[in-house]
């Protein structure tokens, strides 16, 4: 009951209104199979300009494949996928840096093959570093640093691909609560900054709750957006906070709901 | 029910510390993570102690045999005209010395060697780069190139002789026919331990396949390389004095190979033994000197190695 008045549900899973043409992200049909196994069926998700929307399901529920199919490294078998802004950035789930770069090298090369020159990519690497906080630590090299550090460099790298579009695959889920909850803050403030478009894949629904305009429900084996909610807590969240809680338990209602089917 | 009141009573006061967190808290947060997170920088042992603790226990074992070595001449279980002693190698080892014929010896062999082995470094990094991509030519040539790091590398010297006649020719054709395959396989090895996820990387960074092999794969697979050259030069210094040996080539001067055919000619037994401890020396210098510190180098760069 409380929950009724706290959300405003979408209207109807995985619609796509054809009026709404300012779309960052628009994925039509999308459906991919390995042999006889259908990993995504038929999955429509339209992402609008500057939201941040979060995907939540099960194990199998084909969340990477449909990043991967995003992001351009894997084929789709049918339907299609359209970023009018260009290829999309994607953060890895463990960092990916270079460990033979420093973390400023690794920032650089991004830039680097987005095709900016030598001084240019000096002062924008300080700039993205120094926006993660890492300003310090910019000739460290990745074994020097933690975690968290690890996955800020990560985050500085993929605003140096100069992407509209941010996708997202679980690129917390290794990190300790209060790290994970700091980079939240810092994706956050990312987002605000340059007002880019974020598909942030997690199996974490607090998270999902936590950083999202929208969070989008998909089904396991074959994986289809089965619901969505649309979330209304104001900026700035906290993970611990009732409201996150309450929408969360809902989300994971469904979600067990999913699960069970499997069964 | 409760929950509804629960949430009433609390949104006011958390909406209000929540105002006071950001931003400035995440950097101060971060700043103590960071303190507290990164991992403890390696304390690096200096210069000297490392020294000593690399060359004290070989050093140690040497002295050992040797201390061994005379004894059993102590013993006179053989004439020393079949095994002589320490001392007998030692003088026979600087009559060379004072003669130049050690240092000639020893200069030529080294550069044929290192001649051989940049040739061999261009072929087997050529070759390696083709087999790492295109799968159709490493399906049909990788077995093979890995089957001819088990060919002994005498096995070429006849053929390499009638090709090239006796000299250095030969003796170049035997050394990169020996090391090109080790350190095509090496290369070919380092690719393939390069983690899935840098390709990827790549592609998401919008690099071209040649950008790809330039920034991610070559420099990925860096530590394989090396093992590679590491063994190609292994197999090159033996391919070298097995040339040397039964082809002395005249070019580029009287090798280490021509000192012991030389020592077993004239049935000199000690300067057999110092000809075989000068090539071994060699051998060991160039491993110590060149590539293990090249190889210590790119692995602690990556934190693999402290």
């Amino acid at each position: 009951m409380s929950l009724a008045t706290l959300l405003r549900r979408a209207p109807e899973a995985g619609a796509v209104d054809p009026l709404d043409a300012d779309f960052a992200l628009r994925v039509q049909g999308l459906t991919k199979r390995f042999g006889d196994a259908t990993v995504l069926d038929a999955l429509d998700l339209q992402v609008r300009r500057g939201e941040v929307v979060s995907v939540v399901g099960a194990s199998g529920c084909g969340k990477t494949t449909l990043l991967a199919l995003i992001a351009g490294l894997d084929r789709p078998t049918s339907g299609t996928v359209d970023t009018p802004s260009g290829r999309p950035a994607l953060m890895f789930q463990d960092a990916t840096l270079l460990p033979w770069l420093t973390a400023r090298r690794n920032v650089e090369l991004a830039l680097r093959l987005r095709g900016l020159g030598r001084a240019e990519r000096t002062v924008e690497a300080s700039r993205l570093l120094a926006a993660v906080h890492l300003a310090e630590h910019a000739d460290a090299r990745v074994h020097e640093l933690s975690g968290g550090m690890r996955q800020r460099v990560s985050l500085a790298r993929a605003l140096a691909q100069g992407s509209d579009v941010l996708l997202m695959d679980e690129p917390f889920a290794a990190l300790d609560a209060i790290t994970r909850d700091t980079l939240h803050d810092e994706l956050l403030r990312a987002r605000e900054q340059t007002g880019a478009t974020v598909l942030f894949v997690t199996h974490n629904v607090r998270e999902a709750v936590r950083l999202g305009d929208r969070v989008v429900l998909l089904s396991s084996r074959p994986g289809r957006v089965v619901r969505e909610w649309v979330v209304p807590i104001a900026h700035p969240r906290r993970i611990e906070s009732p409201e996150v809680g309450a929408l969360s338990v809902e989300i994971t209602e469904h979600l067990r709901e999913e699960i069970r089917r499997h069964g | 029910m409760a929950e509804s009141t629960h949430l009433a009573t609390t949104r006011p006061a958390d909406s209000a510390t929540l105002a006071l967190r950001e931003p400035d808290d995440t950097a101060a947060l971060e700043a103590g993570l960071d303190a507290l997170d990164a991992p403890p920088p390696a304390d690096a042992p200096s210069a000297v102690r490392r020294v000593l603790r690399a060359a004290g226990p070989p050093l140690v074992a040497a002295v050992t045999l040797t201390v061994l070595w005379q004894a059993v001449v102590a013993l006179g279980w053989q004439p020393p005209s079949v095994l002589p002693g320490p001392g007998a190698v030692w003088s026979s080892f600087l009559d060379g010395l004072r003669s130049g014929a050690v240092g000639h010896a020893v200069s030529s062999s080294l550069g044929r060697g290192l001649v051989g082995f940049g040739a061999s470094l261009v072929a087997g990094t050529l070759v390696g780069l083709l087999l790492a991509q295109v799968r159709l030519v490493r399906d049909g040539l990788g077995p093979l190139l890995s089957g001819m790091q088990s060919l002994p590398s005498v096995a070429w010297v006849p053929a390499a002789i009638l090709w090239f006649g006796a000299g250095d020719g030969a003796a170049y054709a035997v050394v990169v026919l020996s090391a090109v395959p080790s350190i095509a396989n090496g290369l070919l090895a380092g690719v393939d331990q390069v983690p899935r996820g840098f390709d990827r990387l790549a592609t998401v960074l919008g690099a071209s396949r040649l950008e790809a092999v330039r920034f991610v794969t070559l420099p990925a697979a860096l530590p394989g390389y090396l093992a590679g050259l590491r063994q190609g030069w292994a197999f090159s210094w033996r391919a070298l004095m097995a040339a040397e040996l039964i082809a002395p080539s005249v070019q580029r001067g009287q090798g280490l190979g021509v000192l012991l055919d030389a020592g077993r000619r004239a049935a000199d037994m000690p300067l057999v033994l110092a000809a075989i401890l000068l090539i071994l020396l060699v051998g060991i210098a160039v491993e110590v000197l060149l590539f293990r510190p090249l190889e210590r180098r790119v692995l602690r760069q990556r934190g693999l190695e402290v």
